[in-house]
């Protein structure tokens, strides 16, 4: 079987903002690859050098070291091959707020070379897609805030690209609209064939929408995977039984170690937890002893170990830790 | 070259379409020039009263008053790149097939308009106000091309300095510092015969006094022609050295992202 072409792909790229003892390493042999027709996600904390990995992805900065490729051709020796294939939706809003929606998109269209009548027609279509149409005849900036960032993707979207740069798409929605743009970046992919590359320093929102996944941290790839391979690999899920008596507690414990693959049961108020290799598989025998046991039980959950966790693992701190203090370069958004 | 002028074409068209939307701001940009033209005409008066300004001082000042309004507003053009950059167009722009060199020419198109339309609405003022201009339509025309070729010069500096510093107040500062000296070290208010000696050498080297001079002269009745062609070959050189800077400036931009 041959390897199809990858949509993206990312080669030790680095990045130095600024000279001497100033220097802020953004980032730092960074590489991973994508394949077409997926949403993958870039997930870290703040100033991690997701924003930098996408400006070099999107010809607008140069990697110092390292290379990068779009479908085949280099970001770097030929920016000009690469710019129709991709459309970009930076941080900020790219739209023009004293423009309709509707002007927005045909001035997107018309720059990407496609006549009036093609541009207006294809504006109608994605106005209609992200059930913008009654607004479409307003100046933009007059807009709800969910409703200009579906305006901004739209405008990414006007001239068919076949890999869509996503930086950071769902900061500062209300969580409908987040919902709303989660459903609609999800369709791109599993319907139109559309590769989509999102940041996000949302573990919920790399979780839901990415198919693959690279966590970065101070420049570089900590980890990569399918979110649940990620999961997986820290080995195991955690077990937790809500009991109706609490003094039930102590009688629980024992009888749910002799089960075959629990390790250590940890008590915690009228509640116990244990960390177990498989969770679906070491269930029914814990349930069967605790019920030998006599003990009545409120709730069970298995939980996998989340994003956050994967995170923990590899960067040894915790992920909102992290984002609340920043790892990188304050200066990567100019 | 085609798709450039398209793209040129495209992008001046947005921003003619966006200065058309803001009433208010549309209002000042006309408002201002016949401001200028009546402030400094009857402030300075009875300044033709003395010899080398022809009798009429309103007859002296409106081209130059027309100059030095072309490059007041040109100096602004930078903010509307400023804005763009501080929202995410700019990003947008240059990860799409626009050319730099049509970024360039649609911001110099758009204000080579804006100045025209000032210009005339100076000349209408002005005749209204009951000054003559001996030269008619050709000096007219003289005129005109100098002011757009002053706002060209200073619009490409004004979109240098935005793309440079990045910053609306940095670029503010760098206009204000500018306009005022360039304004009073010309022939604009003040005819060249009555200027202290380096008032007069400084402005040989002015670009507002070279578009001055060769605006006035066009409106003669006889001008000299020599002296216009001079002036206006002066200004051409440094407009076409400005459009490069300002070209140049996207690409340095770029290097800093």
């Amino acid at each position: 079987m041959s390897t199809p072409e990858l949509a993206v792909e990312a080669v030790d790229l680095g990045k130095t903002y600024g000279k001497g003892a100033k220097a802020v390493h953004a980032l730092a042999a960074l590489s991973f690859a994508v394949r077409p027709g997926i949403v993958f996600g870039l997930l870290g904390p703040n100033g991690a050098g997701k924003s930098t990995t996408v400006r070099i992805l999107t010809t607008l900065a140069r990697p110092d070291r390292g290379r990068a490729t779009v479908h085949g051709i280099d970001v770097g020796r030929h920016p000009d091959r690469v710019r129709p294939l991709i459309g970009y939706v930076s941080q900020k809003p790219g739209f023009d707020p004293v423009a309709t929606g509707c002007e927005n998109l045909v001035l997107q269209g018309r720059v990407h070379g496609a006549s009036a009548r093609q541009a207006r027609l294809r504006a109608a279509e994605l106005l209609e897609r992200f059930d913008l149409t009654a607004a479409g005849r307003r100046l933009a900036g007059s807009w709800s805030g969910g409703m200009q960032r579906k305006l901004d993707v739209a405008m990414g979207l006007m001239h068919r690209p076949r890999v869509l740069f996503l930086d950071e798409p769902t900061t500062g929605l209300d969580p409908q609209a987040r919902q709303e743009l989660w459903a609609e970046i999800a369709r791109l992919a599993r319907q139109d064939g559309l590769t989509v590359l999102l940041t996000t320093h949302y573990l919920e929102e790399a979780d839901h929408l990415a198919a693959q996944l690279v966590i970065v941290d101070a420049g570089r790839v900590v980890a990569a995977g399918t979110p649940d391979q990620l999961k997986s690999a820290l080995g195991g899920d955690t077990i937790r039984v809500g009991l109706v008596r609490q003094p039930d507690a102590d009688r629980a414990r024992v009888a749910i170690a002799t089960v075959h693959g629990v390790g250590t049961v940890v008590a915690e108020g009228g509640a116990l937890h244990t960390r177990v290799r498989n969770g679906a598989a070491v269930l029914p025998a814990a349930l069967t002893a605790l019920d030998a046991a006599g003990v009545e039980l409120a709730s069970v959950s298995v939980a996998r170990p989340s994003l956050d966790d994967v995170y923990l693992h590899h960067a040894g701190r915790s992920f909102r830790e992290a984002d609340r203090l920043g790892t990188g370069p304050q200066v990567v958004s100019l | 070259m085609t798709a450039t002028l398209t793209h040129a074409r495209l992008l001046s068209g947005r921003s003619l379409r966006t200065l058309s939307r803001q009433p208010a701001y549309l209002l000042f940009t006309l408002v201002q020039p016949m401001v200028w033209l009546l402030l400094f005409g009857q402030l300075f008066r009875r300044v033709a009263e003395l010899p080398g300004f022809g009798g009429n001082y309103l007859d002296y000042l409106t081209p130059g008053v027309v100059v030095m309004t072309a490059m007041m507003s040109a100096g602004w053009s930078g903010t509307s790149i400023v804005q763009d950059m501080e929202r995410g167009v700019m990003d947008r722009t240059l990860t799409s097939p626009i050319r730099r060199s049509a970024l360039v020419t649609a911001g110099l198109a758009h204000q080579a308009l804006v100045t025209v339309v000032q210009s005339l609405i100076m000349f209408a003022t002005g005749l209204l106000a009951g000054a003559r201009y001996p030269g008619g339509a050709r000096g007219l025309l003289v005129v005109l091309a100098c002011a757009v070729l002053v706002a060209l010069i200073f619009a490409g500096l004004s979109n240098a300095v935005a793309l440079l510093v990045h910053q609306q107040e940095a670029l503010i500062a760098v206009a204000q510092f500018l306009v005022l000296p360039l304004a009073f070290l010309s022939s604009v208010m003040m005819a060249p015969a009555l200027m202290p000696g380096w008032v007069a050498r400084a402005a040989r080297f002015n670009p507002v006094d070279w578009a001055a001079v060769a605006s006035r002269e066009a409106l003669r009745a006889e001008p000299d022609w020599g002296l216009v062609l001079d002036r206006t070959a002066l200004l051409a050189a440094l407009a076409i050295l400005m459009a490069w800077l300002a070209a140049r400036a996207y690409r340095v931009h770029q290097r800093s992202l």
